[in-house]
């Protein structure tokens, strides 16, 4: 694709099928990018590797440029489906250009430090 | 937009109910970003049977999903996540349930019935969770323990009144299913 006067098109409209903005690559594995992993852009990777990138994989790249977010809200903000949202990020960091961190695992022990930390959080942001 | 940098462990909530009930209405009331939406494929079998192969046909449809978000502490964020209750969409409670900490089911009381599927699902997927009975707006206050009995509700899943449009009272809501989940550690 040549940067031209057609390069301000929406790329990402139902137009461009998802397999080809997929680049025919499979979903990552069940328990890869979930909802609430949270992710974002090494530093100084954007710029270095945004030539490189297919025009979804950099709009998710621009997104997550200046801090974290969760897979959710990168699929919410890029109006990207989830699905196509987490083969980008496999790939993207394959490249070595996202940092990812996965939700901590469910042990009890943690749970429950967990689960008063929510209701900590809960009470003193509401009052309730 | 972004995560306070500290922020490193991410939890996540299921707000779930039928259609209408208000899944939205809670999110927006204490999400401190404008909830967001993601799509989901899901695939459906469709109406009839295919004659020539006799295999069921199937279609892949999306599904808008809304969510909120709400940092708790410096290290710690909350996401909810508004779960369609309807068996079909059951390949998203499969991410969804995932590593969820519990659910918080809501219920028109003056639509009971449609909470059974939602329950069932619920279970299945082996959520804890508690049950908030929304209020709305020009009805009566439903008695709690005809809720509970009409649901067939276990005598220790809490019950609570909600108004979903009201910060605190989501707040509450969800304050009760925390609670929930941590005396059944004990």
């Amino acid at each position: 694709m040549s940067d031209g006067p057609d390069e301000e098109l929406e790329l990402t409209s139902p137009l461009v099928p998802l397999f080809v903005i997929a680049k025919g690559r499979d979903l990552p594995a069940d328990h890869e990018y979930e909802h609430t992993a949270l992710v974002t852009a090494r530093d100084g990777a954007s710029a270095a590797a945004a030539r490189a990138l297919s025009p979804e994989a950099r709009k998710v790249m621009d997104l997550i440029a200046d801090g974290f977010l969760s897979v959710a809200e990168v699929s919410g903000h890029t109006h990207l489906p989830l699905g196509i949202v987490r083969i980008l990020l496999a790939q993207l960091e394959e490249d070595g250009l996202i940092l990812v961190r996965k939700p901590i695992p469910r042990v009890e022990r943690v749970e429950r430090e967990l689960l008063s930390a929510v209701l900590d959080g809960l009470r003193t942001k509401f009052g309730a | 937009m972004y995560l306070d940098p500290d922020v490193s462990n991410s939890v996540k909530i299921l707000i779930v109910g039928h259609f209408g009930v208000g899944k939205t209405t809670l999110i927006s009331s204490i999400s401190e970003i404008e909830p967001l939406q993601t799509e989901e494929e899901i695939t459906e079998a469709s109406e009839g049977f295919d004659d020539l192969s006799g295999t069921p046909n199937k279609t892949t449809t999306t599904v808008a999903m809304d969510f909120g978000r709400l940092t708790l502490s410096e290290t710690l964020v909350l996401y909810l996540f508004g779960t369609p209750g309807q068996e079909r969409f059951k390949e998203m409670w499969e991410a969804l349930s995932r590593g969820a900490l519990g659910a918080l089911v809501l219920v028109d009381p003056t639509r009971l019935h449609e909470s059974f599927a939602v329950l069932d699902l619920v279970e299945r997927f082996g959520l804890t969770y508690a049950i908030g009975v929304n209020h709305f707006e020009g009805t009566t206050e439903y008695p709690l323990d005809e809720v509970r009995e009409a649901l067939n509700l276990a005598a220790d899943t809490p019950i609570v009144h909600c108004d979903v449009r009201d910060q605190t009272s989501s707040a509450r809501s969800l304050i009760t299913l925390v609670q929930h989940l941590m005396s059944i550690l004990d």
